[in-house]
């Protein structure tokens, strides 16, 4: 398993945002977390990113236990994010987003650069075709030299993904990357996120849209007030009665 | 040859003011790239300003010796204050590196070593103008080059969104702390400078509207690259011999004059003057 997470809980004042949540991440696997507004999800999310301290409980990324870890730590180790409401760097373009995003695999070293060494320029020059791959990658080459704040809403979200894989990570977090995109964005994201699993990475997605998350995800983990409903397959998540009460309506299950 | 005499003995002292506050108008843009707003960097000014020239009046140290003390002083002084107040943004930080300055003030203002209210007097005059330029250029090189280091995508990461820099893996306490501190040893520098040019240094002169001063040059010139804060302090620096050539020599239409520069630059120059040479702010480059 590449994360575990292990009796969560989270509360703020007297609200219990997570009460207990259990649950593994296969290596390699599209992992979708599902539930109503208010079920925790976001909040789970930033507990295992390091920006919410947990109350309680464990997560173990690759074994290694990473609760209550400060962000860049988390990152580091391995775990990369987006975010609900965009936060990408407005003022930079998308090829400087991605650069500030090589953060920790760029070394980026200030002596040569002072001294105007051609391993520098080698180095820069070597980061910045990685960059440009990935730009290439979520659709967004011809876009390198724009603003972010440039960007059509669909196109933000999937530089805010590009952002985050330009350090390389071993678990992406998407926190609903295509909430609010019409039909054809939200295909391209989804080749990209197909694009990425199948080249070993592992993703773990908040997601509304159903048919988004039926069609892309291996496994689904349901919340809902704060608690893990049931984990399984689509077809299992999808006639679960508590989900279909909860979540989904009664339509949805085909099983 | 004589016309450049005259105009060295006219505007020679304008131009070391000049080369001083583009220096200080430095030490804010680094603390700025971090989006760190300080209003501190007057009081580093001063702490580099005072050690440096109490250590060659008091106790005849060399030059060199007592520049590099008090530009380490300053360094020193902002790690520690640093600590505790970078938890803070925004306006909070202002208004408590605001309150440090205060403190540094009445302190020089109180002190027997720093000479108290009348300043630290008889201070050997041994700074030349190279020496400020050389410091100036070295400075500015160093700050162009650092922009497009691993940490200094790390201070805009930051400036533009702390979360989503810490998320990418950049450690906020750390990088924060490396701005403020760059930018005090600037400040520091341009303090020990000062002290040896003049004779005399006050606490008056390291006091709120200093902090000021800085955050207008970097607003006027622009806080997007090394030059924009030089624009600034240059031109805020040259202003009132301009009005004087002009024939305004009157205190307040002075100030006036620099309110409606500001303004005008706010309103329609954002970004700063900086923003008159170039096409894209921030252009990418490898």
């Amino acid at each position: 398993m590449l994360l575990e997470i292990d009796g969560i809980s989270r509360d703020f004042g007297g609200v219990r945002a997570l009460d207990g949540v259990g649950f593994s991440v296969e290596q390699g696997a599209i992992h979708g977390l599902i539930g109503p507004n208010g079920a925790g999800k976001t909040t789970l999310l930033n507990v295992l990113s390091g920006i919410t301290p947990p109350s309680g409980g464990r997560v173990r990324l690759e074994g290694r236990e990473i609760q209550g870890q400060p962000p860049h730590r988390v990152a580091a180790l391995g775990m990369a994010r987006t975010f609900q409401h965009i936060r990408l760097f407005a003022g930079l373009s998308c090829l400087e987003n991605l650069i500030a995003g090589q953060h920790l695999k760029a070394k980026r070293p200030l002596l040569p650069r002072l001294l105007g060494l051609p391993a520098a320029r080698r180095e820069e020059e070597y980061w910045r075709g990685q960059a440009m791959d990935i730009l290439e990658l979520v659709g967004l080459k011809a876009r390198a030299g724009f603003l972010a704040s440039a960007l059509s809403y669909g196109e933000r979200r999937r530089l805010e993904i590009a952002r985050a894989l330009a350090s390389q990570p071993r678990l992406l977090l998407l926190d609903e990357p295509v909430a609010g995109m019409r039909p054809e964005s939200l295909d391209k994201v989804a080749a990209v996120v197909r694009t990425l699993a199948q080249a070993g990475m592992t993703i773990l997605l908040i997601e509304h849209n159903m048919n988004f998350v039926m069609g892309l995800c291996s496994r689904i983990t349901v919340l809902n007030f704060g608690r893990v409903i049931t984990s399984g397959s689509p077809a299992e998540v999808s006639c679960h009665p508590e989900v279909v009460e909860a979540y989904l309506g009664a339509a949805v299950c085909h099983a | 040859m004589d016309a450049l005499i005259q105009f060295w003995a006219v505007y020679g002292s304008l131009l070391n003011f000049m080369g001083i506050n583009c220096l200080l108008g430095l030490s804010l843009y680094v603390t700025f790239s971090a989006g760190l707003l300080s209003l501190g960097n007057a009081a580093f000014y001063g702490i580099g300003g005072y050690t440096a020239g109490i250590l060659t009046t008091h106790f005849g140290a060399p030059f060199p010796l007592a520049l590099v003390a008090g530009t380490l002083m300053a360094g020193l002084a902002a790690l520690l204050l640093g600590l505790p107040v970078l938890r803070l943004k925004g306006v909070f930080l202002a208004m408590a590196t605001l309150a440090f300055g205060e403190v540094v003030r009445i302190a020089a203002l109180n002190l027997k070593v720093t000479g108290g209210a009348e300043g630290l007097i008889n201070i050997p005059v041994i700074t030349q103008t190279w020496m400020i330029y050389l410091a100036l250029a070295g400075a500015a090189y160093f700050l162009a080059r650092l922009h497009r280091t691993r940490l200094g995508w790390a201070f805009q990461s930051i400036r533009e969104d702390e979360t989503a820099a810490a998320a990418m893996g950049v450690n906020l306490t750390l990088t924060k702390t490396l701005a403020f501190v760059i930018g005090a040893l600037l400040a520091g520098l341009a303090g020990g400078l000062y002290a040896h040019l003049n004779f005399l240094i006050t606490p008056g002169e390291f006091g709120f509207a200093t902090a000021v001063n800085l955050l207008i040059f970097n607003i006027v010139g622009g806080t997007r690259a090394w030059y924009g804060p030089l624009l600034g302090a240059a031109l805020l620096t040259a202003l009132p011999e301009v009005l004087r050539g002009l024939g305004v020599t009157a205190g307040p239409i002075r100030l006036f004059v620099n309110g409606l520069i500001l303004l005008l630059v706010i309103l329609f120059l954002p970004k700063g003057l900086m923003a008159l040479f170039q096409r894209r702010p921030a252009p990418a480059k490898g």
